[in-house]
């Protein structure tokens, strides 16, 4: 069902941004069906000789799944490979801390599961804000996934008949989840890191270890190159090549407090967006509600526990506000408020993610919250398995959740046997990213983007399983295929390394760094970057509205002024400066923050991840409007020097279901 | 609680390091022990001295960038990574010694921060299965006996953070190889390159100037994801059967 | 790109007897030889409670095994290269290893707490050259010079049947407290010795794969030290204790 609403205004844009020509994907070969499209465009796509792929080179930055995945196989196919990473070794991407599993169309359990079913499924949970064939394609190199991660050694769970486990995860019908025990992440990103070392070993693949990308080399309107930094000696250095992907991941950090890594960033990309790459929807946000919450102002990072707890446990908040700091134990059952049980007897505590954790910051926004008291408010709700311990036992309940249990203990301090749990929804996920077309290739020439780090396939919500799948059909399968069409082109004229493009790029890294290292304000750069993951946390968070982003976005602004004027970083520039990294960061997601914030306020409807007040069903569920925002937003920067960020401009891709009926989400 | 900390501090790969004793007040026992640090350091901050560099990453003990040798003990005294330690661990009124992982083959590059590059070329070594992209047979054509592969993934928690390696008297990097050797070796994908494998890995083990095995087990104590000791073992095993087996 | 390492990637032909872990396995078999040689040896210092007669009638025996094939001694002196080579080897290796771990870690911890570890590693090491030390001092005593420091039995009283006797030469020496002290103290060494070393041999030689291998490799490990111990301890104190007399 489309939703149209007569009565709407029409669209203000506050004089935030400016609405640019419309873009569109035009590598899909439309012309024929949908399941062989992939077919068809791997075939179109031109073949590079073996005997000339040594020539062609490839950057790469990051070496999570997508990055990794895609080094290894660009390695094996003979290009010259070069990846760039900020960790010490390549395994150590935070795709490694993806705990449920990865998905697959396999059907290895007779379910009725098919590529069609696993599409369907991801548009349907993105809440129709994908592009169609770009899921189709995912969806159909699924199995094919799996294939080669078990010929890598990856140890999957099995059954005793020595065949693969599979199980159903984030309330999907059919048991499609691949799974390593609670560390699928970790072991396929072990998987793609040995290839990828086996392709260094062979000499294909050079590694840049400790090395953060600062700036993007564009010569004649073509990506060819990156600037980084060695952060072990702080020399920049820069490195030129055929064509450049981006494989670096979301940017939740701009929360200051997610369950991304400390590391994890968006100057890859933010600066590719500086250049000119479109960056897609911004805004669209996972907040997933089940993480351990914020234990003082001291929090350095969140914790997420499976969300299947949520099967047993039961969500309560005491009813009155003066019995929050009681032991929960010695509040009587009639005093508790168990509020998913009350306003959805149907789902309870089951119901989706986002209103799972938009519940949560309502009750604690009424003050009924538990827990330490960090700023004016207790941050968190009990999940509590006192029912479920009298009802199953202890047993049970200790075989199902016991090493969950024993994370929470050894984090909190506190037995989930004995006291209630405490979580409260965190950021975990970004599906924004940089806007690609059906090769995964930017707005600009010869950048590609992967994984977390483009606008994906997973519209306005992630599916629970779909990261991991994503990344690695990226790497392994899309990239390869789509990468060697442009490369057939090359080699591309050989760029002096006194270009001006590249002496501008180098140039402008270092004047960036040298003006962060002359300010020496007052302030810490953890002290900014929390205070704009407060901003963002409490305006941009789980529900937005048109007041609390413009005021976010006023906030933005003047703390991006005070960082450049009065950030401290300490040391110095050509040794190995943690500060210096973080400033550099945060710099960038002072920028992103507000493109966010606009983003936001620019898409007045609600749809996954992304909750607009004023947008929203009687009872409170999200609402499209699928005749108004029926598009993906690919935002163009339209700024200048570091720290200013002009008016950006908005292009339309407008998305068309053909292969699947556009329906209303619906929980009932 | 209030704590003295005595932390190496070293300028640069090439500086004289030394340790330099701070006061930390008003710890929470609810900090991890890197959240300590990181507050220690915001504090030097305002101060005007520069910050301690420690690595870290993931902070939920699955990345292995963490890791501090504190009072004597890898990762410090519970069997967890850096990261997942607590302070409650602590009481007030303790001195904690906090030291960079020591040994030839992980060089200080600053503070507490080492470079681990010898870990992953051992994995270049040989630390892989051999199978281009695309080439994968299904996934089903190799049914795999669940004991080898639940013995597999045990083998396959680890997660490289070379707590083996600080916590063993010769500095040898033995759990860390048997553990890789075990993971693919038990598997059926694993059996064409176990033989080279083993020989490539422990020759490169050698060659980075990590010490030899002495079966003293005080590696498999410290591992934060309790990598048994029975996977040298097997290394030990695979090691001798290739001299017959390889050709 | 390594900023601090500069170890490269290994190229060329590699080979398991040029690895540490090879170095083990010399340790290992050498280790086995011995712990096989030192409960022979046990049994036979056992005959001196049938006196010294028997003793040096189970000492000349063994000069005659397999006599018509060998010649007279040969045997003996086989088994003895055997050993001595043996000797070297696992030497050898226990000093590479030792002296590859000092390079491994040159800049010590400032606080040490891995104890066990540490322990036993020290214990090995020290502890086999203790009994280097006085093995030198054995072969000497009892083998090579034949040296009695007891002043109580002149070199005649040493005779049995106008020969000079080995198993009246042991009367002698252990009616001396000290050297039966000296004995005891490098017998705690070989206990401690043969038990780690029994079960690290083990582990060297891949036979612990198991919970029920590696319980067996302790066991047996126990057992070892234990019955070693016990076996060499008793002739000494029953000579020192006046049980066995000349």
């Amino acid at each position: 069902m489309t939703t149209t609403n007569p009565t709407r205004p029409a669209a203000d844009t506050f004089g935030m941004y400016t609405v640019g020509a419309p873009i569109a994907d035009t590598k899909a070969p439309t012309t024929v069906p949908i399941d062989k499209m992939w077919t068809t465009r791997k075939f179109d796509a031109k073949l590079v000789n073996p005997s000339n792929r040594r020539k062609l080179s490839v950057i790469i930055v990051g070496t999570g799944l997508a990055g990794a995945a895609a080094a290894a196989s660009l390695g094996e196919a003979g290009y010259n490979v070069q990846v760039f990473f900020y960790q010490d070794s390549a395994r150590r991407a935070h795709s490694i801390a993806a705990q449920g599993g990865i998905n697959a169309a396999k059907n290895y359990n007779g379910d009725g599961d098919s590529v069609y079913r696993l599409f369907y499924d991801t548009v349907k949970g993105g809440d129709y804000r994908a592009r169609e064939t770009n899921v189709y394609r995912l969806a159909e190199v699924s199995a094919n996934i799996i294939d080669q991660c078990v010929a890598q050694g990856v140890p999957f769970a099995r059954e005793y008949g020595g065949l693969l486990d599979n199980r159903s995860f984030g309330g999907t019908q059919v048991a499609r989840t691949f799974y390593a025990a609670g560390q699928t992440g970790q072991q396929l990103l072990i998987g793609a890191y040995q290839a990828l070392e086996r392709q260094v070993a062979k000499g294909t693949v050079t590694q840049f270890k400790r090395h953060e990308m600062l700036e993007l080399i564009v010569v004649d309107g073509r990506a060819r190159g990156i600037v980084a930094r060695n952060m072990a000696t702080g020399e920049l250095e820069t490195h030129l090549a055929d064509t450049v992907v981006l494989a670096s991941g979301g940017y939740g950090n701009v929360f200051f407090l997610s369950t991304n890594a400390m590391g994890c960033n968006v100057t890859a990309t933010w600066r590719a967006h500086r250049k000119g790459a479109y960056f897609g929807n911004p805004c669209y946000t996972q907040i997933h509600p089940t993480c351990i919450p914020v234990a003082g102002d001291y929090q350095s990072k969140l914790t997420l526990m499976s969300e299947s707890l949520r099967n047993d446990g039961r969500i309560w908040v005491p009813k009155r506000a003066e019995d929050c700091d009681k032991d929960p134990r010695q509040i009587p059952e009639d005093d508790r408020d168990y509020y998913l049980e009350r306003i959805y007897p149907a789902f309870g505590n089951l119901v989706p993610r986002d209103i799972a954790s938009r519940q949560a910051k309502n009750v604690c926004d009424e003050g009924r919250g538990v827990g330490p008291k960090v700023g004016d408010f207790r941050r968190g709700v009990y999940l509590d398995f006192a029912e479920s311990i009298q009802r199953l036992g202890r047993a049970a309940i200790e075989e199902k959740y016991g090493n969950l249990f024993d994370m929470y203990a050894q984090i909190t301090g506190e037995s989930p046997y004995e006291v209630p749990m405490r979580i409260y929804p965190a950021v975990h996920y970004t599906m924004g990213g940089l806007w690609v077309d059906y090769d995964l290739q930017t707005s600009i020439t010869g950048l590609y983007a992967a994984g977390e780090a483009n606008f994906s396939d997973h519209g306005a919500n992630r599916l629970g399983a779909s990261s991991l799948m994503q990344c690695l059909g990226d790497g392994y399968f899309v990239l390869p295929n789509t990468i060697r069409d442009y490369l057939a082109n090359g080699p591309f004229p050989k760029v002096a390394a006194d270009a001006p493009e590249v002496t501008g790029a180098l140039a402008a890294a270092q004047a960036r760094i040298d003006r962060l290292m002359a300010i020496n304000g007052e302030r810490t750069v953890d002290s900014f970057h929390r205070e704009l993951g407060h901003i963002m946390w409490e305006y941009c968070g789980m529900e937005r509205t048109e007041e609390g982003l413009l005021k976010a976005i006023g906030l933005i602004r003047s703390l991006r002024e005070e960082f450049w004027r009065n950030v401290r970083v300490l040391g110095s520039a050509d040794s190995l400066n943690q500060s210096l990294e973080r400033a550099g960061r945060v710099a960038d997601f002072l920028e992103l923050g507000e493109l966010m914030c606009i983003d936001a306020l620019h898409r007045r409807e609600s749809c996954g991840g992304h909750f607009r007040a004023e947008s929203q069903t009687e009872d409170g569920e999200a609402l499209r409007h699928d005749d108004e925002f029926l598009y993906v937003a690919a935002w163009e920067f339209a700024g200048g020097a570091d720290g200013v960020v002009g008016t950006p401009v908005l292009h339309k891709e407008d998305l068309v279901y053909k292969s699947i009926e556009l329906k209303q989400r619906s929980y009932k | 609680m209030n704590l003295t900390l005595n932390i190496w501090r070293q300028d640069g790969p090439n500086a004289q390091g030394r340790m330099v004793t701070y006061q930390l007040a008003d710890v929470s026992e609810h900090m991890s022990f890197l959240e300590m640090l990181d507050v220690l350091n915001e504090q030097l901050v305002e101060k005007g001295e520069e910050p301690i560099a420690f690595d870290s990453d993931c902070r939920e003990g699955i990345c292995g960038m963490c890791g501090l040798m504190i009072n004597g003990k890898a990762h410090g005294p519970e069997v967890t990574t850096t990261c997942q330690l607590h302070m409650r661990s602590f009481h007030d009124g303790d001195t904690i010694t906090v030291e960079p992982w020591r040994a030839t083959a992980f060089p200080v590059l600053r503070d507490l921060v080492v470079d681990r590059s010898a870990f992953d070329r051992i994995i270049q070594s040989g630390g892989f299965i051999s199978v281009n992209t695309g080439a994968a047979p299904e996934a089903h054509s190799v049914p795999v006996p669940k004991p080898k592969a639940d013995r597999a993934f045990e083998s396959a928690k680890c997660i490289g953070c070379g707590a083996c390696v600080a916590a063993c008297p010769n500095a040898s990097a033995m759990l860390f190889m048997g553990a890789k050797v075990t993971h693919l070796g038990e598997l059926p994908q694993g059996q064409p390159e176990r033989w080279a494998r083993v020989v490539k890995m422990v020759s490169q083990h050698d060659h980075e100037g990590f010490g030899g095995c002495t079966n003293t087990g005080a590696c498999a104590d410290v591992c934060p994801k309790e990598i048994p000791l029975d996977v040298i073992n097997q290394l030990n095993k695979d090691l001798r059967g290739s001299m017959s087996k390889r050709a | 790109m390594d900023p601090v390492a500069t170890t490269t990637l290994l190229t060329g032909e590699t080979t398991a007897r040029r690895t540490t872990v090879f170095m083990k396995f010399l340790m290992a078999t050498t280790g086995a030889l011995f712990v096989f040689y030192v409960l022979m040896h046990m049994y036979g210092n056992l005959k001196i409670f049938a006196g010294p007669a028997a003793f040096d009638e189970y000492a000349e025996h063994l000069r005659e095994i397999l006599v018509p094939i060998l010649p007279y001694s040969g045997f003996l002196w086989l088994f003895r290269a055997l050993l001595v080579v043996s000797l070297v080897v696992h030497a050898y290796a226990a000093f590479t290893l030792w002296s590859r771990a000092n390079g491994a870690r040159p800049q010590r911890y400032a606080v040490k707490n891995a104890a066990k570890g540490a322990a036993r590693t020290k214990m090995m090491r020290w502890g086999g050259v203790t009994l280097l030390a006085w093995l030198i001092f054995h072969l000497v005593q009892f083998t090579i010079a034949k040296v009695n420091f007891n002043g109580a039995f002149s070199a005649d009283k040493l005779k049995l049947d106008g020969h000079p006797s080995t198993g009246l030469l042991v009367i002698a020496s252990f009616q001396l407290w000290w050297v039966v002290l000296i004995y005891l103290i490098a017998l705690v060494a070989l206990g401690m010795h043969l038990f780690h070393g029994v079960w690290s041999g083990a582990q060297t030689l891949g036979w612990t794969n198991s919970a029920t291998s590696r319980r067996l490799a302790h066991t047996t490990a126990h057992l070892v030290a234990g019955i070693v111990v016990l076996g060499f301890a008793i002739p000494p104190l029953a000579i020192l204790f006046g049980i066995v007399k000349g």
